[in-house]
């Protein structure tokens, strides 16, 4: 039997051919016209691009009728609250747009989202990202053996479209956790076991994702890692690496905003990584305005198409990140006969444990330090099955922890006068 | 106090404060998942002498009430950057003023609180009417509201022991 291509991967697959990489923005807006606007935008942007359609915070804590509420007395969102407008109003602000040259992906961040998920395919968009433990620890509050339930739910809910011929695509958001000052080994270890927990509830196309740090070398490391990982732990299944621009504190000017952007599109194509999301001018302050986000899209494209170099990716076993993220990954396996069983007692035990992370089910007992060259090591590792081997010692003042935050900052901003 | 930054994210319980030390519950409104603006405001209140119940990010109203009553701080401080601050934050000051034995808790909101940066409308005034005994917007940089806390926590509370 062969297995025809989810279009989102189909898509992918023929950007690669031709090594270009494809871009796109996290666009949301709460006013369906603006949406629309946006999309349309994008797409004419002239340059190989996704679509997204990121949702609300209300919708994203499944709060719809409070959504419903705000959109009724024209109260403006920071997403577009897709459960509020149902599956009929986002038909009608997605009517023309999506296609097989023009994907369209839901951007959520919810530990519950089947319903989403639902309206989301009721309106036939088919690709959407998130994960049991990405969109749980960093989003919400909800127990994480709960999101784990939910998830498990709607992945399968997902699997089964292809009974109707519908192929849907999932992404990861393992690759970001905390957005920033987390070693690259443990982002690796999620972004691939939460595309084994989409693989073993039956999803055949997935890409896996990893977010831009502070130290390029390391970067590539670890997407070179992480590209060795998933040829390894997801066979039969059809993969791509998506890299994100920082998601951290993001530089205040626009040159400075600007050039970390570039950075992450150099990046990608060196590592030969298929598709990038892009931050804008605006990060540091608020949402971006449509015409910013299209910016970004063509700035980014445009340095991708001036680094002519053939991606060269690292020779990743070697490498340390490789390593950890592998233990990690093996500790987490070995704990359970399923991720979905493995995952919650790896997070109980700080097999798992994200630094800085607040929710109640994290151990929060790990610590990274962020070296001069903008490498980030483990200086505490807590109870991962992982050796604290930094050269420097993790911040212990506000004025210490403000200054890793602001280490892009202080780079790219120009210095006060 | 140990050595690392930030780590206690329940409720210390039964944890003596030290002379002259306030406690403030530090929380969000329910929609909020950020929690580095919590990492750092919990710092900067121990820095200042003072004791912490950091309850995280997408803190619900009952919780935010329910850790008033048990740990009767001196002061909750609401921090929330999603920009949904001004919707968010009303609903959660209109719940706490409405519990009679909490209608003069001091109670302060800060962060981003809407969504457009400099060019939003100050929500200063509407609320404190709400409620707030402070409000604390952060626009361009994070300076001016943080020393703005600072002030009303020397004047306001710290005065008042
Ligand atoms: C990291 C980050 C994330 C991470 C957060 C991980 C986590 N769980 O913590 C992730 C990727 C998960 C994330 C998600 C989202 N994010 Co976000 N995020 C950021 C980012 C890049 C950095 C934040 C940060 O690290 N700050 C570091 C701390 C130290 O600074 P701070 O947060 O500003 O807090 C300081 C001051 O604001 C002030 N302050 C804060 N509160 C208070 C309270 C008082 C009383 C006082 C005195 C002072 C004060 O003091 C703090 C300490 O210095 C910012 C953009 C930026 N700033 O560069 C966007 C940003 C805050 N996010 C934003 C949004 C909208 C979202 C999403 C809704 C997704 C979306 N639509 O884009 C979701 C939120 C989900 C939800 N349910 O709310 C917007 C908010 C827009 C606005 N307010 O106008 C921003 C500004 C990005 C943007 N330009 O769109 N985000």
């Amino acid at each position: 039997m062969t297995v025809e291509h989810a279009p989102f991967s189909a898509f992918v697959a023929a950007r690669q051919h031709t090594n270009t990489l494809i871009v796109q923005p996290r666009m949301g807006f709460s006013d369906p016209a603006v949406m629309r606007r946006g999309l349309l935008a994008v797409r004419a942007a002239g340059v190989p691009a996704v679509g997204t359609v990121t949702l609300d915070s209300f919708t994203r804590q499944g709060e719809h009728d409070r959504a419903a509420m705000a959109r009724e007395a024209d109260v403006e969102l920071n997403g577009y609250a897709l459960v509020a407008m149902g599956e009929e109003r986002t038909s009608r602000m997605l009517a023309g747009i999506g296609g097989p040259d023009f994907p369209v992906q839901v951007r959520h961040g919810s530990p519950r989202p089947e319903q989403i998920f639902r309206t989301m395919l009721a309106a036939g968009v088919e690709a959407t990202e998130g994960g049991p433990v990405s969109y749980c620890l960093p989003y919400s509050r909800v127990p994480l053996r709960e999101s784990i339930r939910a998830w498990s739910q709607a992945t399968r809910l997902l699997a089964r479209q292809a009974d109707q011929g519908v192929r849907c695509h999932l992404e990861t958001f393992g690759g970001c956790m905390l957005g920033q000052l987390c070693p690259p080994s443990l982002l690796i270890a999620i972004s691939v076991l939460e595309c084994l927990f989409f693989a073993e509830h039956g999803i055949t196309s997935m890409s896996a994702s990893y977010a831009q740090q502070y130290c390029p070398e390391q970067d590539a490391e670890a997407l070179g890692a992480l590209r060795l990982l998933c040829a390894e732990y997801l066979p039969g299944v059809n993969w791509h690496v998506v890299l994100y621009t920082f998601m951290g504190l993001y530089p205040q000017s626009p040159g400075g905003a600007r050039e970390l952007l570039r950075q992450s599109a150099r990046l990608a194509v060196r590592t030969g990584t298929e598709r990038l999301i892009v931050k804008t001018v605006a990060e540091a302050h608020r949402i971006p305005t449509i015409e910013e986000n299209v910016e970004a899209l063509l700035l980014a494209h445009r340095t991708a198409e001036a680094e002519q170099l053939t991606p060269e990716p690292a020779d990743g076993r070697g490498t340390e990140v490789y390593q950890q993220s592998r233990t990690l990954i093996d500790a987490v396996l070995a704990l359970a006969p399923s991720v979905a069983k493995a995952l919650p007692i790896a997070f109980e035990r700080g097999v798992l444990d994200v630094p800085y992370c607040l929710h109640p089910d994290n151990r929060n007992e790990a610590r990274c330090a962020l070296g001069p060259d903008g490498r980030l090591e483990w200086c505490e590792t807590g109870r991962m099955p992982l050796q604290a081997a930094a050269r420097h010692r993790g911040p212990t003042s506000l004025e210490a922890l403000l200054a890793d935050l602001e280490f892009h900052r202080r780079r790219l901003d120009p210095l006060p006068r | 106090m140990s050595g690392s930054v930030v780590k206690a994210a329940q409720p210390s319980r039964g944890e003596r404060s030290r002379a002259g030390s306030l406690t403030f519950v530090l929380c969000s409104v329910p929609s909020d998942s950020h929690m580095w603006n919590l990492v750092a405001l919990q710092l900067l209140i121990e820095e200042m002498g003072h004791r912490v119940v950091n309850l995280g990010a997408c803190t619900s109203v009952p919780l935010v009430i329910e850790t008033s009553r048990a740990e009767r701080p001196h002061c909750v401080v609401v921090s929330t950057v999603n920009g949904l601050g001004c919707i968010d934050g009303a609903g959660l000051i209109t719940a706490l003023r409405a519990e009679p034995d909490l209608a003069t808790l001091p109670v302060v909101i800060g962060g981003k609180l809407g969504l457009r940066g400099t060019s939003d409308t100050d929500p200063t005034s509407e609320l404190r009417q709400l409620g707030y005994d402070g409000v604390f917007p952060v626009a361009e940089s994070a300076e001016k509201a943080l020393a703005g806390f600072r002030a009303f926590v020397a004047a306001t509370l710290e005065r008042a022991r």
